[in-house]
């Protein structure tokens, strides 16, 4: 007969020493802690296995909107994600234009009608950073070892997050929308030409969104993260025509701001919303947006198999 | 081969320099608890998660319930469940919603999956805490949330990584009756675990793991016949009798007794188990006060430090024997 000692830092056993001539078993009487707490019920157990129905494998769309409510479910218990989708597009917008309204454009009231669908671009194009902050923690928590681990099209988990993103992207789009028309912003396009230029910046917002799902996996920490992307949002946002018209810009920097893509957003967003044709730029920010999904979305499912 | 759950040749996976996992095979047959014993580090959570599908095996192959694990991973994948090392939960989410959302992504529709969720949570005792955040679950509750998220859909193979680890005695045993009640329905359960007693409660055979290599395999049993007959312990009184208890013992037991790291303690490895009350008399009839002994088969403790050769208090064997 076996028997086990119930200690394994080889501490004395404290029992008087009986006439025993097998071993004293010090195992934990686990009955004697009665409580309030339902315990898990051994035949309710086996009933639950026991239907053993296996629903259709459910489509990529399914699973991707599934994750998506995930997202949702998200921000309804923990509302302080909100808080940087609200906020930061406020102080962005309301420091830019009152910092750079007088010196670049004579006026407020002048610089916002520049301004307004640059810095909506800027406040959306900043908050995707943190999809991959997110992801990283998602994946350090081990819920992502499970969403891995089930049969379903792979890149959904991050298709719905990226989803879910596109709500908090619509917040502070509407948020940034309604404090230029504060300040003064009376885009020609109208709420049809706003609403298009919004759809616009949120393609090219899930499509950006691939690069930072792509650092979160290589990358180790939450930190590391958002110090590489910073590094690659600084050029695209600030060094792009945002702010300023780029034709006061030395030459080398005009170079790398006409071929910069967050340029041709804002060119794009900026006519769609003044109410007029976008031209090339609109064709130039959708080719962007497919690009980034078919290079950073390969690499990010690439490295999915197998991340750090 | 069909009718194993498990199988693997060679396995490999490198982090940088290290060989985490190096070289396991494996013949795991299907039904009851396999247990896969090894010290932190040892390569279990590794291995698992590579015949989880989770990470791709640098070499080596594998196949999980028949099918392999790099090129019919998504056949793997909808036959197996896993339960990680780290609560694979999301804990914003309620334990309803967590269960809601396995389910959904399962394919069942809304109301199939509030069905199911009920049910499960019915079952494992956490219908009062279903609209309660998991995060703000005890330890026991967030491993049975956990363990219900991994049979929405009944699974054929479930792994489960340090199922118990970090949970109070009572949560404990309840995770153990969990793990019976599914053997029992005939569900494979592969187990990793750094508790040499919950390898003994529950696996069916047992392959201890250390430094990413498979070092012995067998029944809880077998393995512990490897390493001997059984164990004495003896407790002295008062520490400075414990020389003269140990010269009385080697003299009547006929083998080498071992100091433990407990100064009144001793433990020597037995072959006869008939000299072991001649010596107690011995000790008795010369005036050694005994605090305490015990006599059984040598603990999984014992046979995994054998197996190791690892510095630990309660070394009671002397001798190393791979089975």
């Amino acid at each position: 007969m076996s028997t086990y000692t119930g200690n394994q830092e080889g501490e004395p056993i404290n029992e008087p020493a009986g006439p025993a001539t097998t071993a004293v078993s010090t195992a934990v009487d686990m009955s004697a802690a009665p409580s309030t707490e339902a315990a898990p019920q051994a035949d309710a157990i086996a009933q639950a296995l026991a239907n053993t129905e296996r629903p259709p494998r459910p489509s990529a769309l399914s699973t991707s909107v599934t994750f998506g409510w995930r997202a949702l479910l998200k921000i309804k218990h923990v509302p302080e994600q909100l808080f940087d989708v609200t906020v930061f597009p406020v102080v962005m917008t309301l420091l830019f234009t009152y910092l750079f309204g007088g010196a670049i454009a004579g006026s407020v009231d002048g610089y916002i009608a520049y301004l307004a669908p640059g810095i909506l671009v800027q406040s959306v194009l900043m908050i995707t950073m943190y999809t991959g902050t997110t992801l990283r923690t998602d994946i350090d928590k081990g819920v992502f070892d499970r969403f891995r681990s089930l049969p379903i099209w792979r890149p959904s988990a991050l298709v719905g997050m990226l989803l879910g993103d596109a709500v908090r992207f619509t917040v502070a789009s509407v948020i940034t929308a309604v404090v230029c028309w504060f300040i003064g912003w009376r885009p020609a396009g109208g709420i049809a030409g706003v609403a298009a230029g919004v759809l616009l910046l949120l393609i090219f917002a899930f499509a950006l969104g691939w690069v930072w799902t792509f650092l979160s996996l290589i990358l180790r920490t939450a930190g590391s993260i958002m110090g590489v992307a910073m590094m690659v949002m600084m050029p695209l946002v600030f060094a792009s025509n945002i702010f300023v018209d780029p034709s006061t810009m030395p030459g080398w920097l005009q170079a790398w701001v006409n071929v910069n893509p967050v340029s041709h957003l804002v060119t794009a967003v900026r006519a769609l919303m003044d109410g007029v044709s976008p031209g090339s730029d609109l064709t130039l920010s959708l080719m962007w947006a497919v690009i980034l999904v078919a290079v950073f979305g390969s690499l990010t499912m690439w490295k999915y198999r197998d991340p750090k | 081969m069909a009718d194993l759950a498990i199988e693997t040749h060679g396995l490999v996976k490198t982090y940088g320099d290290t060989r985490a996992v190096d070289g396991v095979d494996l013949a795991i047959t299907r039904g009851g608890v396999h247990g896969f014993l090894g010290p932190n580090g040892a390569g279990k959570t590794t291995t698992i998660r590579m015949l989880a599908t989770l990470i791709r095996a640098d070499a080596g192959t594998g196949t999980v319930l028949g099918y392999d694990i790099s090129s019919q991973a998504d056949e793997v994948r909808s036959r197996v469940s896993l339960t990680g090392q780290f609560a694979s939960v999301d804990e914003d989410l309620t334990g309803s919603e967590n269960l809601r959302l396995i389910a959904k992504l399962y394919g069942h529709s809304g109301k199939a999956a509030v069905r199911r969720a009920n049910e499960l949570l019915d079952a494992f005792g956490l219908s009062d805490a279903a609209d309660r955040q998991v995060k703000k679950y005890s330890g026991g509750m967030r491993r049975r949330i956990d363990i219900a998220a991994s049979i929405v859909v009944t699974p054929e193979l479930l792994f489960l990584d340090e199922p118990t680890t970090g949970l109070d005695p009572r949560s404990r045993n309840e995770v153990w009756d969990i793990i019976r009640a599914m053997v029992d329905f005939g569900t494979t359960v592969m187990l990793t675990t750094q508790y040499l007693d919950e390898a003994d409660q529950l696996a069916d055979r047992i392959s201890v793991i250390d430094s990413g290599k498979v070092i012995a395999e067998g029944s809880a049993t077998e393995l512990k016949a490897s390493v001997g007959a059984g164990a004495l312990h003896v407790r002295v009184m008062h520490r400075d009798e414990r020389e003269n208890a140990r010269d009385i013992l080697v003299r009547e037991l006929g083998v080498d007794v071992e100091r433990s790291a407990d100064p009144q303690g001793l433990t020597a490895a037995i072959d006869d188990r008939g000299r072991v009350t001649r010596a107690l008399s011995a000790l008795d009839s010369e005036g050694v006060g005994l605090a305490q002994f015990s006599l059984g088969q040598p603990t999984l403790d014992e046979v995994f430090l054998a197996l190791t050769g690892k510095p630990v208090a309660e070394a009671a064997v002397n001798e190393e024997e791979a089975a």
